[in-house]
Formats: C-alpha cells, structure tokens, sequence
C-alpha cells in the first residue's frame, strides 16, 4: 500500500522570517535560533513547548545537535535532513506523521544561513561527483545550465522565455519589503548580465543572501487555539531519481512529476485548485521545469507559459509572489521561505496579497534538480 | 569481477582503456562502475571494452572571469546507453551542438588520466 497522510492533521500555528538580505555579524545558528523564537511567539508557544527539532545548517552537519544544545531544549526527537534546499518539505512530511501519530505534539521547523556577509558565495558542502569534477562544471550552476540547454532543444525554449521568469520575480519583490533585490528589471537586462554558463545569465541565478525561517506545526485541533489562523498540511510528498546530473534520466522531466502527484493524491487537489505557487527557482529554468512538472502546462510548455507576464504580479497564476529566491532571498537553502510564503498567503498576511487564497503549493529542489519535494498547504476551510 | 571497481576501471583508464560494466543476465551497460547492477542489485556484472563512439546529449558553455577562456562541459550518450560528463575537444566550445556524434579519447590532465571526447 503506502503513500497515505494525514490530510489536515497537522497545521502550521507560527512562522516567522528574519534577517533576509543582509545580517552582519549574525552567525548560522544565531539566525535559525531567532526565527524559531519568533515562530514560537508567532504561536503562542514558549521553549519548552518545542519536542520535535527540525534543522539543517548550511555550515553544520551535526546542526540539529548543536541547536538543540543553543536553545536549551532536549527534544524527544531531532532530524538534520540533508537532501537539500528540498529538506524542509520532506520536514513538513516527516512532522505531520509523528505528530498524527502522536508521537510528537509539536514540530519546530527551522534554517539561518549568513553566507552573504560571511563570505558573499553560496555555502554548502555539497559538491560535483569525482567523476564530472574534473570538466570544472561550475557547480551547481551548469547542472541546470545541461538541463536548459536540453529544453531549448527538445522544446524550442528560449533565453528570454527564461528572462520573463526573472522579470516576473521582480515584480513582486518589489511589491513585498522584506525582498532584498528590488528596482526595474526588463528582459533586455537579463539577456544582458554577464553570462556565467550558456544559457545562464547572472540575472537567471538565484541571489546570495543571509536569511532565516522557521515554522512551528502541531496538531490541527491544537493549532485552532494558537493567536493566527491555523493553516492545515494536506499534503507532502518527496522524490529522488538521481544525484548527479549526468546520472538525470531525463534532463527535462524532474522527479517534481513524482512528488507533485503524490502531493496532489494526499491533498485531493490537481493544480487547477492552488490559488498561489511557490517554486524553488535556483534558477530560471526551475520555475519552468516545475510548472510543466507539477501539471501547471504541458511538458514543453513551460517557457511559453511565462510569457507576457503570465506568472507576475496581475497574471494569471501567481507564482513565487516574494520574489522567490531570485529576487526575494536565497540564503542557500530556499525551501522553507516557500512553505513561509505559501502559509503567508493562506492566513491572508502576505506582502503581495493574492484574494482569497484557499489551496497553495510550495515546492522544493534540493542538489542539482536532484530531490523534488511538494507540500500542499490549506485554510482551515479546505479540512 | 574486481572487488574494487572504482579502482578497476582508473586503472583501465590509466592504461588508456575506456571500460563499463554490463550485468550479464540483462545486458544493460552502466556507469560510474559499482558493486552490482543499479536498479536490480544483480551482482553478476562483467567488465566490456567501450566502442568510445557517443553522441552530445546536452552542452554547456562554461564563462570564467577572463582572460580565462570558455570551455564546454556536455553529457555524452555512449552508444552503449551509458550517460557521462565530460568535454569535446578539438572545436570552438560553442560550436559543440547537441546531437553531434563524438568519438572519446584518454588524454593526461594535470597528471591523472582523463576521458575527453572530440567530434568526428
């Protein structure tokens, strides 16, 4: 059998982002503790309220222990995933069961990273197989950069199809405050950043900024009685197909296929119900692999999808409306900010406020389009 | 079957030998080498000689801060069903085109044996 959740048993009842940008002098466990702070208070709760930890540090492989110890706190159980920048979805899974089951009463969920003023270039220990080193691919950039050029062939997608998606997530970062990469960004100006590897501008790259998010889950039955409105899990799925990018089957289909219909299956929704999209766009041919992926346009379709503004503020699906980690934050693991964006826009507390958000997706990639992770989050109405 | 092959196939390669394993029972070739067949675990697995004819599945232009020169990196479609990083030598790297068929030589690169390809 498998594949069952507990649909709406579990909810989001705290969340909270700092420091996204810039902060100077914070260190990692610093920002992850602060945000959990704040998603406790966001909550209701207090320290000792916290039994299962969730945390996976850019710069340590033992964080769960080591935040456990900063905080105080000795939790019936700590889990320090390392499937990437798709970890906290695969949290978000792994924290609903245990507390359906009762195994826990509460989850914290939360990530800091200052690897912008800390030395300014992405931190993680993740690294090229020692069979594709030595073509110095730079990594993870030309990974994706193999995955474009392999769309463009296949689909006839272009580089100002994957501009539009830059574009796009400019718009709303300047609509949201806590964005750090604002101003007017056109097409022409992508086409014309410095090109790192064909066909990836610097402007189809994600930023690196500091940043930190943390979510605190309990039981839904518990989370109606916290300050906000409880915002229920519906569904949560993972998929892993490969490591390396030369061991991709397919480099135009990513296990989002999997972990999207999955999710969907859990939920009960297709993707005609989710009111707002929140991708992991590393890169901008992310946004467009996911969308083709979890069933947002054909396979193919992708880059004419986001054309004339489909997916910017005003169009008609809104997606990554924070700016996603392209113009909001990338703090070298972005998929909590999704999750944090998704759960925004579902209790109606969003920069960018889409009207009457019901259903939202948050989706996760970790490694080199490596892991695929999917949540579906609800209002209270959808349980 | 070596017990190492990893180190089976550097060797081969080392020597200027292009090595992939194939599980005997399904004749399906596969690569980086391992202890059994990926997918099946069947550990009856033999070593072949590669024909090094492969064709450029997807391409890359790599720009470095100059004056460091572009280069390409591509993933190469064996013709044995075996996909791998590596780079075609001999052209301009943007003119390396997907679907180009590729012939693989060995060559040394900072003192280790290394697997390149140039079009044919």
């Amino acid at each position: 059998m498998g594949g069952s959740f507990p649909r709406g048993g579990a909810a989001i009842a705290g969340l909270a982002t700092f420091g996204l940008g810039e902060a100077p002098g914070w260190s990692a466990i610093e920002l992850a503790a602060r945000a959990g702070l704040d998603a406790l208070a966001d909550a209701g709760m207090a320290l000792d309220d916290i039994d299962g930890l969730f945390v996976c540090l850019p710069d340590d492989m033992f964080g769960g222990l080591a935040l456990a110890e900063y905080l105080g706190i000795a939790p019936r159980y700590t889990d320090c995933n390392r499937t990437g920048g798709s970890a906290f979805m695969s949290h978000v899974a792994v924290a609903s069961m245990m507390l359906a089951a009762g195994y826990i009463d509460t989850a914290l969920i939360t990530y800091g990273s200052n690897q912008r003023t800390a030395g300014g270039k992405l931190a993680t220990p993740a690294k090229s197989s020692r069979y594709e080193a030595p073509y110095k691919p730079l990594f993870p950039i030309s990974a994706y950069a193999l995955a474009a050029s392999r769309h463009f062939h296949e689909y006839g997608t272009t580089r100002a199809q994957l501009a539009e998606v830059a574009v796009a997530a400019r718009g709303w970062a300047n609509g949201n405050a806590e964005a750090f990469a604002k101003g007017p960004l056109t097409v022409e100006d992508v086409l014309a950043a410095r090109m790192l590897s064909t066909p990836l501008t610097a402007r189809d790259c994600c930023l690196v900024t500091d940043g930190a998010a943390a979510v605190l889950l309990t039981r839904t039955e518990r989370a109606r009685d916290c300050p906000k409105p409880p915002v229920p899990v519906l569904g949560a799925a993972a998929a892993t197909w490969h490591h390396a990018i030369s061991q991709m089957p397919d480099l135009t289909t990513t296990a989002a296929a999997e972990s999207g219909a999955r999710a969907y299956a859990m939920a009960g929704v297709g993707p005609a119900d989710i009111d707002v999209v929140q991708l992991y766009d590393a890169f901008t041919i992310n946004t467009i692999l996911f969308l083709e992926d979890l069933g947002f346009c054909p396979k193919g379709e992708g880059g004419r999808f986001v054309e004339a503004g489909r997916i910017a503020p005003g169009g008609a699906l809104p997606v990554n409306t924070n700016g996603g980690g392209l113009s909001c934050c990338h703090p070298g693991m972005y998929g909590l900010f999704a999750i944090v964006e998704a759960a925004r826009q579902i209790r109606g507390e969003a920069a960018n406020q889409i009207d009457s958000v019901e259903v939202a997706l948050a989706h996760g990639n970790g490694g080199v389009l490596s892991s695929q992770a999917t949540v579906i989050l609800g209002s209270t109405a959808t349980v | 079957m070596s017990p190492h092959p990893e180190a089976h196939w550097r060797a081969a390669l080392a020597e200027g030998r292009l090595l992939l394993q194939r599980a005997r029972a399904s004749g399906t070739a596969f690569f980086p080498p391992r202890i059994m067949e990926p997918g099946t675990g069947d550990e009856e697995v033999e070593w072949i000689e590669a024909s090094g004819m492969g064709t450029v599945y997807a391409v890359t232009v790599v720009h470095p801060r100059p004056p460091a020169e572009p280069y390409d990196v591509a993933l190469i479609d064996l013709d044995e069903r075996v996909r791998l990083m590596s780079r075609v030598d001999g052209i301009a790297a943007e003119a390396v085109r997907i679907g180009q068929r590729v012939r693989a030589r060995i060559v040394e690169e900072e003192g280790q044996p290394l697997l390149v390809f140039e079009a044919v």
